[in-house]
């Protein structure tokens, strides 16, 4: 079998379609490049694909899966959600250093994790750009946040982003499209963040609140996570890669695996390999630019493995910082009961896919706390649409008989749930390599994780923990009892999907892979547009600051263009 | 408006997501209208088979047997119908006929059953008289865990409530009886009635 050349040189090819490869292909579409869009999985049809205002007893599984998985702790993502991608991707496996672990999501169809994801948008603040002058530790950015501020005005005022001014450093304010509602437990949540003294805000979410950009408004009903068929919530794929396929100027070719980026021997990247998955064979495209955004670690591997003469380390490589420096969010949760909120008057509360109020970063002035950053809190809880699983634990308290209806009718939607989502600091124990001894079933080697959470970290997870506990106790509610050891109750690695920092920006070439336009130190054509570039991973999460940086990034790739630099 | 309308109108907004086109007002207040689902105060639909429903995987006396305990499990009340009415039985029956683990679970658990009865009472699950039946429903869930007479069904008596309650919530009658109100277009702007918002304000510690 021979290796597929393609005789013409593309513009430039786009490595992944979610948030940072949606962004770069709206961005260099508009401005008239010829853009080539390689996405390792199939094109997604919302019309068929989406399960969104579906019952559960639409499926006769009721959402189990068509084989009763989630009963056997076999579903990885609920049946009715969007199709976004899994833990575990069959035949393409990844390696865990001995004693460790982590957990490596990877989503493979057009748009990516923007599918699925939660749609929180919040900017980094100023100190997030330079987390080594603000207290010592992490890596600066080689930019501020007055130079990614005008990047996240047209992030936001394109994707929609709903919101309050309210002069926060911690959460800085942006282009915002009217905030939405809190609903009746979320108003809870507000008085007793009041009493506790701390904030409780409108959220800051990508679901229209008004039309915009042709996209309908929201429709509150809640299920943002299905799939937005008027795409009122944001997602790559029906708000940048759709509308770009009408421009004539994109190609898209599903089905691609990317393997390897070719070098030449001026040292650039002069062709993509790539595996066409319906026929297992390798082709090349030659391209006068490459925008790698597979994901953090997907990129990472991407990079490691094209080996040459001239990059025996991984395509630039030179600093040696590729893989190194992964990042995720700190991930923690806790529910209670609030009797206040039994028997409570019904009502339709769905609403927007997600919380309607949050809280930011509230102590970032406090001294001596024993963990250095900070962390957010999403809030869980109402009325929502019954589900497998969502009264057995009610059931289980009733026995059998009347009583359970009986206690059902009382206890719904008298949960709330508190997530702290919190940011990581880079150590040097927390990285990714290729297993020199393992290829997926497409042939290409895979990555192996190194994982072990820091004490940084655990004790952020202490004082989640303790924080929840006053907000639950200060409404009257009963915190669900379980055991409670923050080492072992932080999330796992990879687990919150938030992955960052595994081709870090940098001005010294010798620390870092990428320059402030994430472009290549090394290979001037050679763009990283996810979140691999980020230097750090804030309690703020990711997409919002992809699409920003993706935008910078692809504008100034065109300038370059342009130019006739690159 | 019917199913097929709304799917037409589905087709219709994808088409015109991907033709990069400006959606009216009015085309997105046709796209949401085809979502509505249908009015509240209509009955909800019954799931049950009824009397000639062919199992696809228990034997008919194991589906018999499945039917009666789940309607012992969640009974019909003054506001709402039993579990039979939320198609229970017929939601375990199709994911034992796809999940060999599960049939296990439910074969052995409904054999183990009438042997308990016909030990005990001389007659089956299905023939015993109701108060034979409440009496192992007693054992079974009266306390945390089934009492040790009836140790041996404690997995089965658990994955048979809990599959039983599930059925029972996902299914129109138990949407109804919860009292879930949404799956369907909000005029915007979002909000919730004050009388909710002052019904749990009153009784929180925050008074007002």
């Amino acid at each position: 079998m021979q290796v597929q050349r393609t005789p013409a040189v593309h513009d430039v090819v786009v490595i992944g379609s979610g948030a940072g490869g949606g962004t770069t292909v709206k961005v260099l579409t508009d401005l008239g490049i010829n853009v080539t869009l390689l996405e390792a999985g199939p094109m997604l049809n919302p019309a068929t694909d989406f399960k969104e205002h579906m019952w559960p007893w639409d499926v006769n599984h009721r959402g189990s899966g068509p084989n009763a998985e989630s009963y056997f702790g076999k579903q990885q993502w609920g049946y009715f959600n969007a199709p976004n991608g899994y833990w575990d991707v069959p035949g393409e496996p990844y390696s865990i250093a001995p004693g460790e672990d982590f957990k490596w999501f990877r989503s493979r169809i057009i748009g990516g994790r923007t599918n699925h994801y939660g749609r929180i948008s919040l900017r980094f603040s100023d100190y997030d750009f330079k987390p080594q002058q603000f207290d010592g530790l992490g890596f600066d950015w080689p930019l501020t946040y007055e130079e990614m501020s005008p990047w996240y005005d047209k992030a936001e005022e394109f994707i929609g982003v709903t919101g309050t001014h309210e002069g926060l450093r911690s959460a800085p304010d942006g282009k915002f499209l009217p905030p939405i509602a809190p609903r009746v437990h979320e108003m809870l949540v507000q008085r007793a963040g009041k009493k506790l003294n701390i904030p409780v805000i409108p959220s800051r979410m990508a679901m229209l609140t008004k039309s915009i950009n042709g996209r309908a408004a929201c429709h509150y009903c809640g299920q943002c996570g299905r799939g937005c068929r008027v795409a009122a919530a944001f997602t790559s794929s029906q708000a940048m890669i759709f509308p770009a396929m009408k421009t004539g100027k994109l190609n898209i070719i599903t089905g691609a695996m990317a393997r390897e980026l070719i070098v030449n021997d001026e040292g650039l990247v002069s062709a993509v390999s790539y595996i066409d998955k319906a026929t297992r064979s390798e082709k090349q495209i030659r391209c006068r630019a490459v925008v790698v955004a597979a994901s953090a670690c997907e990129s990472a591997r991407l990079l490691l493995n094209s080996k040459s003469t001239k990059f025996p380390n991984g395509v630039a490589n030179g600093s040696g910082q590729i893989g190194k420096n992964l990042t995720d969010t700190v991930g923690y949760s806790l529910g209670g009961n609030i009797p206040a909120l039994e028997n409570m008057p019904r009502h339709n509360c769905d609403g927007i896919g997600g919380m309607h109020v949050y809280v930011p970063w509230w102590e970032l002035e406090k001294k001596n706390k024993d963990f250095p950053r900070g962390y957010h809190i999403e809030i869980g809880g109402g009325l929502g649409m019954p589900q497998l699983g969502s009264f057995r634990g009610v059931a289980a308290g009733a026995g059998y008989g009347a009583g359970i209806k009986a206690a059902a009718r009382q206890q719904y939607g008298t949960n709330i749930s508190f997530a702290g989502r919190g940011e990581m600091i880079p150590n040097e124990f927390s990285w990714c390599e290729i297993d020199n001894a393992k290829v997926d079933q497409w042939g290409i080697p895979v990555l192996k994780f190194h994982w072990i959470s820091q004490q940084y970290e655990i004790k952020m997870v202490q004082h989640m923990h303790d924080t929840f506990t006053a907000m639950i106790e200060t409404m009257g509610g009963r915190v669900a009892n379980r055991p409670f050891d923050p080492a072992a109750n932080i999330s796992k690695g990879g687990f919150i999907i938030h992955e960052a920092g595994t081709v870090r920006m940098g001005d010294d070439p010798k620390k870092s892979a990428l320059n402030k336009w994430s472009q290549a130190h090394e290979v001037k054509n050679l763009v990283v547009a996810d979140a691999a570039p980020f230097n750090g991973n804030p309690d703020k999460n990711v997409t919002l600051t992809i699409v920003a940086n993706a935008w910078r990034a692809a504008e100034h790739l065109a300038d370059e263009m342009k130019k006739g630099n690159v | 408006m019917s199913d097929t309308s709304r799917r037409e109108l589905f087709r219709i907004v994808g088409t015109t997501l991907l033709s990069a086109e400006l959606i009216s007002a009015q085309d997105a207040k046709d796209a949401h209208a085809g979502m509505s689902m249908p009015a509240a105060g209509t009955a909800p639909r019954s799931l049950n088979g009824g009397p000639n429903f062919v199992p696809k995987y228990l034997k008919p006396h194991e589906f018999k047997t499945l039917r009666v305990l789940g309607d012992l499990i969640m009974p019909a009340d003054a506001t709402s119908p039993a579990a039979s009415e939320a198609g229970a039985a017929e939601f375990i029956d199709f994911l034992c006929s796809r999940n060999e683990d599960l049939a296990n679970i439910f074969d052995g658990g409904l054999t183990w059953l009438d042997q308990y009865m016909i030990h005990k009472y001389d007659s089956d699950f299905l023939t015993s008289k109701p108060a034979e039946q409440k009496a192992l429903l007693d054992l079974a869930y009266g306390g945390r865990t089934a009492a040790p007479e009836v140790a041996a069904g404690q997995q089965f008596f658990t994955w048979a409530r809990n599959m039983v309650v599930d059925a029972y919530y996902t299914s129109p009658v138990g949407v109804k009886d919860i009292g879930y109100m949404g799956n369907t277009v909000v005029p915007a702007p979002f909000g919730v009635p004050q009388e909710a918002v002052d019904y749990v304000l009153k009784r929180s510690p925050f008074g007002s």
